[in-house]
């Protein structure tokens, strides 16, 4: 136990300098080339927002199953087989078939190669689940369906969010999915969230349709209120061009008109349909239609040939640079729905740092000065050990680059209150030693092997409540779970490995000393 | 040496009536959730003039029809926490209270803070931070298992519900937040309390095996003793390191340093006063831990 040889004394040393030196890299600016690591700020200490969005699938559910009963009506329909009475309710498909039809019917569902319904051989499933009740049937998503579509539209919708927050420009957003219907977006030093908020908010579901006063319209028709909520027009439902035509959205001033506007191109596909409807169409409203509401319904004067155009609805210019940034950065396949919001602003991340530094500075010494106090020489090297471990600690933090909360640091200021522990394990059990044992080496080497497995016990029971924690825990609480479950391991280095080294140096010069401890 | 087993008796008493009444004011008054876990919106404000205060800010909120409003002071005189249900979880309502605000205050505030959490994660954060609770008591229950033999499990258990049940119990009956960080708080605990029992578990175990002549009532008091300077060091330091940051940690971590060091005192007294208790009820005796050493 005294024995320590000169390659793992310089071992040790090597270790403890190098992570000061990596921990300290936080402080001081090194080489990037060299060194880049740092400890990230949470977005409680740095300030900025935390937004949890949750994708609404109901209306892609509905709209998918409305094309469904096309599909399966015009599939049929080949096949000389008639659909009959289909409709939609309460998210299933119902139809039925004349009798000799039906085995033909069940058979395409049940086709592991059906082009109707997709087979998915890793689950063992299929897309749509098909239930008959005589010739009645009842079609519906599968389990395995209803994932596809879920993981489907979070995929396109990570995608749109993630290209609106890079519009906006923000510094190193973090973008992540959860679950299969949830998005996290973390907006490190945003401190007023409200405009990313508002336009994660809109579908931007862009549609050109006519106004139309014909009820019979073969298309059907709705009703839709414009954009000032006074006004209302009937337009067909027919969609002459919409947000997927458009190659690109600028806003621009209109100097003739003198207001703000936002300028579209369209894409080959687009510019031929706009050109045709406006030949088609002059002297008629086109009505510009954007979730569900008519930004503006202009009247058709011009066959409109170029493929590009542009919008005016009594923008301002940052409506107008909005509506412009959600038009080039597409449509979200769902509604999405901010079902968390933590901000917090720049000045209180930064109270914050200020006051858990404070507590961990006037923490620190509170604890030094107890153990100098208590133990002298011992408490000393407790002391020495104290600082390489948060150090140390700190070392590993950066080499990992693990996220520094709040809570965070106060796992490290317990850390520190806690850390003597181990020490105090094993001079109070060489203390113990000292009473019948004469050699103080003997006492030396009977605290330390006395005493490791109740440091063992104390420090795994400690380390399991800091796994359970990093794995049920959310953002903030995680970094606590963190700095506590990194504090044990480098604290039983730097008792075991710094502490003893210190001490059996001391011991060994003092073998005939009286009093030790 | 200390006779801390002169009190055993009292002590237990002392404990079971904590735990009832603990356990009555859980039930009964229930603890108070923060946003976290009940949903809501919380704003921590900031002002810039005196106009702006408790009763002026209470005012403006009340007349937004936002529910049930709370406003209080937040640290010092110039920070506000404003709290509400937010029941039908409007979007802009943080716009929506910024213009209304601004009408009153011009722009003497500033929103520090804005938490906003919707029923669906509060109820799902409530869940995982039962499920963690839980599950970190099974996995200490589990360790001190495979480690000691029945009887000292049954101590170390005890001890540790003791110790989260009356901690929870001050929480109530002050009618204290519980948010995301009282779990982290309430977790560490649960290791703190482990921790210290184990220590002194371990050396009741030796001296059971050193001595066979001591009863299990001197035993204890014997191996509290031995393990005395210990636990009080440790638990010195610990509530140092706690304080500190109760007091100077800023007003966000108040709620967490306090259940620590609520929890740090209760595990240190539990250790003492419920684990070793539990064998001295249960008369361990060398013969419990040398049959368990012939089964290895």
């Amino acid at each position: 136990m005294l024995y320590f040889s000169k390659l793992r004394i310089l071992f040790i040393a090597l270790f403890s300098v190098l992570f000061i030196l990596i921990a300290s890299s936080n402080l001081f600016k090194f080489d990037d080339n060299f060194f880049d690591k740092k400890i990230n700020l949470g977005l409680d200490l740095q300030g900025g927002s935390y937004l949890l969005l949750e994708i609404d699938n109901e209306p892609v559910i509905e709209q998918k199953l409305q094309n469904l009963t096309t599909t399966i009506r015009n599939y049929f329909k080949e096949k000389n087989i008639k659909i009959n009475n289909i409709k939609i309710d309460n998210q299933n498909i119902f139809f039925n078939v004349k009798d000799n039809d039906k085995q033909s019917v069940l058979d395409v569902f049940q086709d592991e190669n059906s082009d109707l319904n997709p087979y998915y051989p890793r689950f063992k499933s299929h897309q749509l689940e098909i239930e008959d009740t005589g010739l009645n049937f009842k079609v519906n998503f599968s389990r395995q369906g209803l994932i596809k579509l879920k993981t489907s539209s979070q995929d396109q919708a990570i995608e749109i969010v993630r290209r609106r927050v890079d519009e906006v420009g923000t510094n190193e957003p973090n973008i992540l999915k959860r679950g299969n219907n949830r998005i996290l977006v973390e907006l490190p030093g945003l401190d007023d969230p409200m405009r990313i908020k508002s336009l994660l908010g809109k579908t931007a579901n862009l549609t050109f349709r006519f106004v139309t006063n014909d009820e019979n319209d073969r298309f059907g028709v709705e009703k839709l209120k414009f954009e000032n909520g006074l006004e209302e027009a009937t337009v067909s439902k027919r969609i002459i061009i919409s947000g997927e035509n458009l190659l690109d959205a600028q806003p621009k001033m209109d100097t003739q008109a003198n207001q703000t506007i936002v300028s579209f191109t369209l894409d080959r596909v687009g510019a031929k349909r706009f050109g045709k409807a406006t030949s088609t169409g002059i002297g008629k409203q086109l009505a510009i239609v954007l979730d569900g509401k008519i930004i503006s319904a202009p009247v058709v004067r011009d066959t409109i040939a170029s493929g590009s155009g542009q919008i005016s609805g009594g923008f301002t210019f940052q409506t107008a640079t909005d509506l412009a940034l959600l038009l080039r950065s597409g449509a979200l396949p769902a509604p999405l729905e901010i079902i968390e919001e933590r901000t917090v602003g720049p000045d209180l991340g930064q109270d914050s740092i200020n006051a858990g530094m404070i507590a961990l500075a006037i923490g620190f010494m509170l604890v030094i000065i107890f153990m100098f106090v208590k133990y002298k020489i011992f408490g000393l090297i407790t002391n020495v050990t104290l600082i390489v471990n948060l150090f140390i600690l700190l070392g590993v933090l950066t080499l990992f680059e693990a996220t520094l909360t709040l809570p965070g640091i106060a796992g490290i200021i317990l850390t520190v209150g806690m850390a003597v522990d181990a020490n105090v394990l094993i001079f109070e059990r060489i203390k113990e030693e000292l009473k019948d044992e004469t050699n103080n080496i003997l006492a030396f080497d009977g605290g330390y092997t006395k005493s490791r497995t109740a440091i063992l016990d104390a420090n795994i029971t400690t380390l399991l409540a800091a796994i359970i924690l990093f794995f049920m825990g959310s953002g903030p609480v995680k970094g606590f779970a963190v700095t506590l479950g990194v504090g044990i391991f480098t604290t039983l280095f730097s008792v075991y490995f710094i502490a003893r080294l210190f001490t059996s140096i001391y011991v060994s010069r003092n073998k005939n000393k009286e009093k030790l401890i | 040496m200390i006779a801390f087993n002169k009190y055993y008796n009292h002590f237990n008493l002392l404990s079971s009536v904590l735990i009832v009444v603990s356990l009555l004011l859980l039930i009964f008054k229930g603890l108070n959730f923060g946003i976290d876990f009940k949903g809501g919106t919380l704003i921590e404000l900031r002002a810039s003039d005196s106009k702006i205060n408790v009763s002026s800010l209470r005012d403006r909120f009340n007349q937004m029809d936002l529910g049930d409003v709370s406003v209080k002071k937040f640290g010092n005189d110039t920070d506000f926490l404003v709290k509400f249900e937010n029941k039908d979880n409007k979007k802009n309502i943080i716009e929506e209270i910024k213009a209304n605000l601004d009408k009153s205050f011009g722009n003497n505030y500033d929103f520090r803070r804005v938490e906003n959490v919707g029923p669906k994660v509060s109820a799902e954060l409530l869940k995982s931070g039962i499920i963690a609770i839980s599950l970190s008591l099974a996995l200490m229950l589990f360790y001190i298992w495979i480690r000691f033999e029945w009887q000292f499990s049954l101590g170390a258990i005890l001890a540790l519900f003791h110790d989260v049940i009356v901690t929870l119990g001050v929480f109530s009956l002050f009618s204290l937040e519980i948010n995301l960080s009282i779990i982290a708080a309430v977790l560490t605990i649960v290791g703190y309390s482990m921790n210290d029992t184990v220590v002194i578990f371990d050396r009741v175990r030796e001296n059971l095996r050193k001595y066979s002549d001591i009863k299990i009532f001197e035993l204890t008091n014997i191996s509290i003793n031995e393990t005395l300077s210990r636990t009080i060091i440790t638990s010195a330091t610990t509530l140092l390191a706690l304080l500190a940051i109760y007091f100077f940690g800023g007003e966000i971590l108040k709620g967490f340093s306090l259940a620590m060091i609520l929890g740090v005192v209760f595990g240190t007294y539990s250790s003492i006063y419920i684990a070793n208790t539990v064998l001295v009820r249960l008369r361990v005796s060398q013969k419990t831990v040398l049959r368990e050493d012939d089964k290895k």
